[in-house]
């Protein structure tokens, strides 16, 4: 046994060094250090509870995902059985995955033919009267719902790169939902804008016939047109101001077609705008529009909302337009940003949203630290009161605990949480338990009446599977509040799993070693204990 | 050192006024976990939905004012808690109408227009739809029935049946009196309180453990005595552990307490709370089901 003394006392330094290794990067002397240290060492994350930022979750709304597309069906295979000369009237998508086909004859089998052929991931459900319904197979409701949320989380995840955040966590979760953490983030409104945007980029042509005052007021559009509004603020007086556009219904260009969107400054008025920049087919089509409708007016409209509508002077070659509206400069940075990464399938809602202010993440990280130290050094003095030399001996395996822990979470780059610095806590209280538990089977051993040496090996011995049974039940709580906890919880679940951990080896070979190496210098005649 | 000498309690024996006792406990925790799911409990906004907000001013702000502030800004529910001693004011609306956001966005601006001169920041916000409350509840549950289950089954293999279901006995207790507790005390319930739970459940089954680990050394020796002497011994001979571990945990939790902050002193309560009770259990709970188990 006594053997063993000089490779467990090695192992104990090195896992003491390691820890230290590991974890002064992450502690404020950081700057002090050698960079090549500094630099290569993984370091503990602070969690947002202590240093502030935003935790987002957001649900895409993937229903909406399946109408758009089911829309987007609807036309294509309009223009697939205009061209085949199918006798139809109209192809319309109905409710979220419903597309009705009215015919005019009285056979559908030409119908039915083209559509078995061409759109298998269709079924035909029902036909009544002069109409046939068909309806998207099941299996391809779920591919487009599987399909909207990774590409929602894509998109995301680029306007978030774009928005330039340290350390974003961008991730999915369930079936519908991305969570979205942005640590240390000031400015949250802009955030949540940005993330919110759907970004779907329309242009319309104004109907420059309609009655635009008629259809806002009595709310009657003519056949084929929408009413949509440009919405402003005017910056003097803050009031904002609705101005209704009578437009076209048919889409003439959108965002898909987009190769890049920056802000750039309006050199007459000194205002920024938005120059986006069409790919060759964008480009293509955007010279045959501007060609066809000089003199008309051409909407811009960002979901939903008109952002301006110049007139067209002439046919504008080289894929360029400008998107202006009396931006602000970050206003237009973001319009560019969202327009970049492209447009969202589906809407996103927020349906948590957890800010944390940089000041009350400060105020936590001290009160923290604070309890910690106190609770630290109660539990101390407490011991070396209690236990004497032994207690001294417990200290030190509590001492070396904490900072294997601290190593440990930074070599698992873990956050630290203000639940998590509980856990830390909780793990000394905890920690001293298995050396309590050997302490005392010593005294009964002494009791007894065996030599201190004998009464410590047999201490050791029995209380080997008490200590082992305790820390596994708290293990398995630990195990489940990870699994099913998010953030600060999860960060509790870490440091109070990792510490326990530790523990089974801190207070099984750390303290024993200290015994062996007293009684192995000498006979020692009592244990202060 | 030893501040008493060897015990001789007869633990056992004073069963029955510890089931009354529990009993209470018990049926106290299970009226709140009744009643929680019903919403008829101060739910905090993560588990109900809903708004809340924690501002910070530069000059204290009168609580009376600041209500009517909100009434007249037609948040008639919210609730309003003040931190004296850093000026800080924490609204909380549960259950809003309509979109959370903008109801958040709506209180900032009554404070902006209702207390012009004397400016705030905002601390934190927490805003949680309904649908998102009501899942996280369900997952509360899920996490405190899966432990529970994992606990019985790791019991009962390293012991026996009959003690794997005296430590799940325990441990629901612990639960459900820290639970009703709180309850009766019109705290909020939130995530974090349910962590607490969770966590004292471990510790609680800790302490069991320990016990139960004497009781199984002791009986394997086979003595003469009946087995509700061998328990007795068997408490009594940890006892001083038991006391020991409790007052190093209760300690730290107390510099919790004291010195940890707002955010965390709820959570440090229930568990300062599930310590004195976990402990409690492990002697007085435990121990006298699996007397009753085996003695039938």
């Amino acid at each position: 046994m006594s053997k063993s003394i000089p490779i467990r006392l090695t192992l104990i330094s090195f896992f003491f060094v390691l820890a230290m290794v590991l974890f002064l990067p992450s502690t404020p002397i950081s700057k002090d250090l050698p960079s090549f240290w500094r630099n290569n060492v993984p370091k503990i994350n602070l969690g947002l509870d202590l240093q502030g930022g935003m935790h987002l979750v957001l649900q895409v709304d993937t229903e909406k995902a399946v109408a758009n597309h089911t829309q987007r069906l609807a036309s294509s295979i309009s223009s697939l059985l205009i061209e085949k000369k199918a006798a139809i009237t109209s192809v319309k998508a109905s409710g979220v995955s419903d597309i009705s086909i009215a015919y005019t004859g009285t056979d559908t089998k030409d119908i039915e033919k083209l559509m078995d052929s061409n759109y298998q991931i269709f079924k035909k459900t029902r036909g009544a009267g002069s109409e046939i319904i068909y309806t998207l197979i099941d299996g391809e409701i779920e591919r487009i719902k599987e399909w909207s949320v990774s590409q929602a989380l894509e998109t995301i995840r680029n306007r978030i790169d774009k928005f330039g955040v340290a350390e974003p966590h961008i991730q999915r979760q369930g079936i519908n939902e991305i969570i979205v953490q942005l640590p240390g983030l000031k400015d949250t409104e802009r955030a949540i804008a940005l993330i919110g945007k759907t970004a779907v980029l329309e242009f319309k042509l104004v109907d420059e016939t309609g009655d635009v005052k008629k259809a806002a007021e009595e709310n009657i559009t003519p056949e084929g047109d929408e009413l949509l509004y440009q919405r402003g603020t005017d910056k003097e007086t803050g009031i904002v101001k609705q101005t209704p556009y009578l437009l076209k219904k048919q889409t003439l260009i959108t965002g898909d077609s987009l190769t890049d969107a920056r802000v750039a400054i309006d050199s007459q008025f000194n205002e920024p705008y938005v120059s986006i920049t069409f790919d060759s087919e964008g480009a293509r089509q955007f010279e045959k529009i501007t060609a066809e409708s000089v003199g008309k007016r051409l909407a811009i409209i960002l979901d939903g909302n008109v952002y301006s509508a110049p007139n067209i002077q002439e046919r504008i070659g080289g894929g360029r337009a400008m998107i202006t509206g009396r931006f602000t400069h970050e206003e237009a940075s973001d319009l560019a940003i969202v327009l970049r990464a492209g447009a969202l399938p589906a809407p996103v809602n927020i349906i948590q949203n957890v800010t944390v202010g940089p000041s009350l993440g400060q105020d936590s990280i001290e009160a923290g630290v604070k309890a910690c130290i106190i609770g630290g050094i109660l539990v101390l003095l407490f011991m070396m009161f209690y236990y004497k030399f032994a207690g001294v001996i417990a200290d030190f395996a509590v001492v070396l605990n904490i900072s294997m822990l601290l190593g440990a979470m930074a070599w698992f780059n873990a956050t630290l949480t203000l639940p998590g610095i509980a856990g830390i806590i909780l793990t000394i209280g905890m920690g001293v338990d298995s050396n309590v538990l050997i302490f005392e089977r010593i005294k009964e051993e002494l009791r007894l009446g065996k030599t201190p040496r004998s009464a410590v090996d047999a201490g050791y011995d029995r209380a080997w599977w008490t200590v082992i049974d305790s820390h596994v039940t708290t293990l398995i709580t630990a195990a489940v509040l990870f699994q099913f906890g998010s953030g600060p919880i999860k960060g509790f679940a870490v440091s109070l799993s990792l510490g326990i951990l530790i523990n089974l080896f801190t207070a099984l070979v750390g303290t024993k070693v200290i015994f062996d190496m007293m009684h192995q210098r000498r006979r020692v005649e009592r244990v202060s204990i | 050192m030893d501040i008493w000498g060897e015990t001789r309690i007869d633990f056992v024996g004073k069963r029955n006024y510890a089931f009354l006792l529990s009993g209470m406990l018990a049926i106290l925790g299970l009226i709140a976990a009744v009643l929680i799911p019903m919403g008829r409990a101060n739910l905090g906004v993560d588990f109900a939905g809903g708004v809340s907000i924690q501002l910070k001013f530069e000059k204290p702000v009168a609580i009376d004012e600041a209500r009517k502030l909100m009434e007249s800004g037609g948040f008639k529910d919210s609730e309003l808690q003040e931190f004296k001693a850093d000026s800080k004011l924490l609204i909380r609306l549960k259950k809003p109408e309509g979109d959370v956001r903008k109801i958040s966005e709506g209180i900032i601006n009554v404070f902006t227009n209702g207390f012009p001169d004397n400016k705030f920041i905002i601390d934190s916000t927490e805003e949680v739809g309904p649908t998102i409350g009501k899942r996280l509840q369900k997952d509360a549950l899920w996490a405190v029935s899966i432990s529970l289950l994992g606990i019985l089954t790791y019991v009962a293999w390293r012991f026996e049946f009959v003690f794997g279901v005296a430590a799940v006995i325990a441990t629901f207790h612990d639960v459900l009196a820290v639970l009703g507790i709180f309850y009766v005390s019109g705290k909020e319930i939130n995530l974090l309180i349910i962590t607490a739970l969770l966590t004292l459940a471990g510790y609680s089954l800790t302490d069991t453990v320990v016990v139960f680990d004497r009781i199984r050394e002791n009986l394997r020796k086979r003595t003469k005595e009946t087995l509700a002497q061998l328990i007795n011994r068997s408490i009594n001979e940890v006892l001083r552990r038991t006391i020991v571990t409790s007052t190093t945990v209760l300690l730290v939790l107390a510099a919790l307490l004291a010195a940890g902050g707002e955010v965390i002193h709820d959570f440090s309560l229930a568990l300062f709370i599930g310590v004195i009770v976990g402990t409690y259990s492990s002697i007085f709970v435990a121990s006298p089901v699996v007397l009753l188990w085996k003695k039938k």
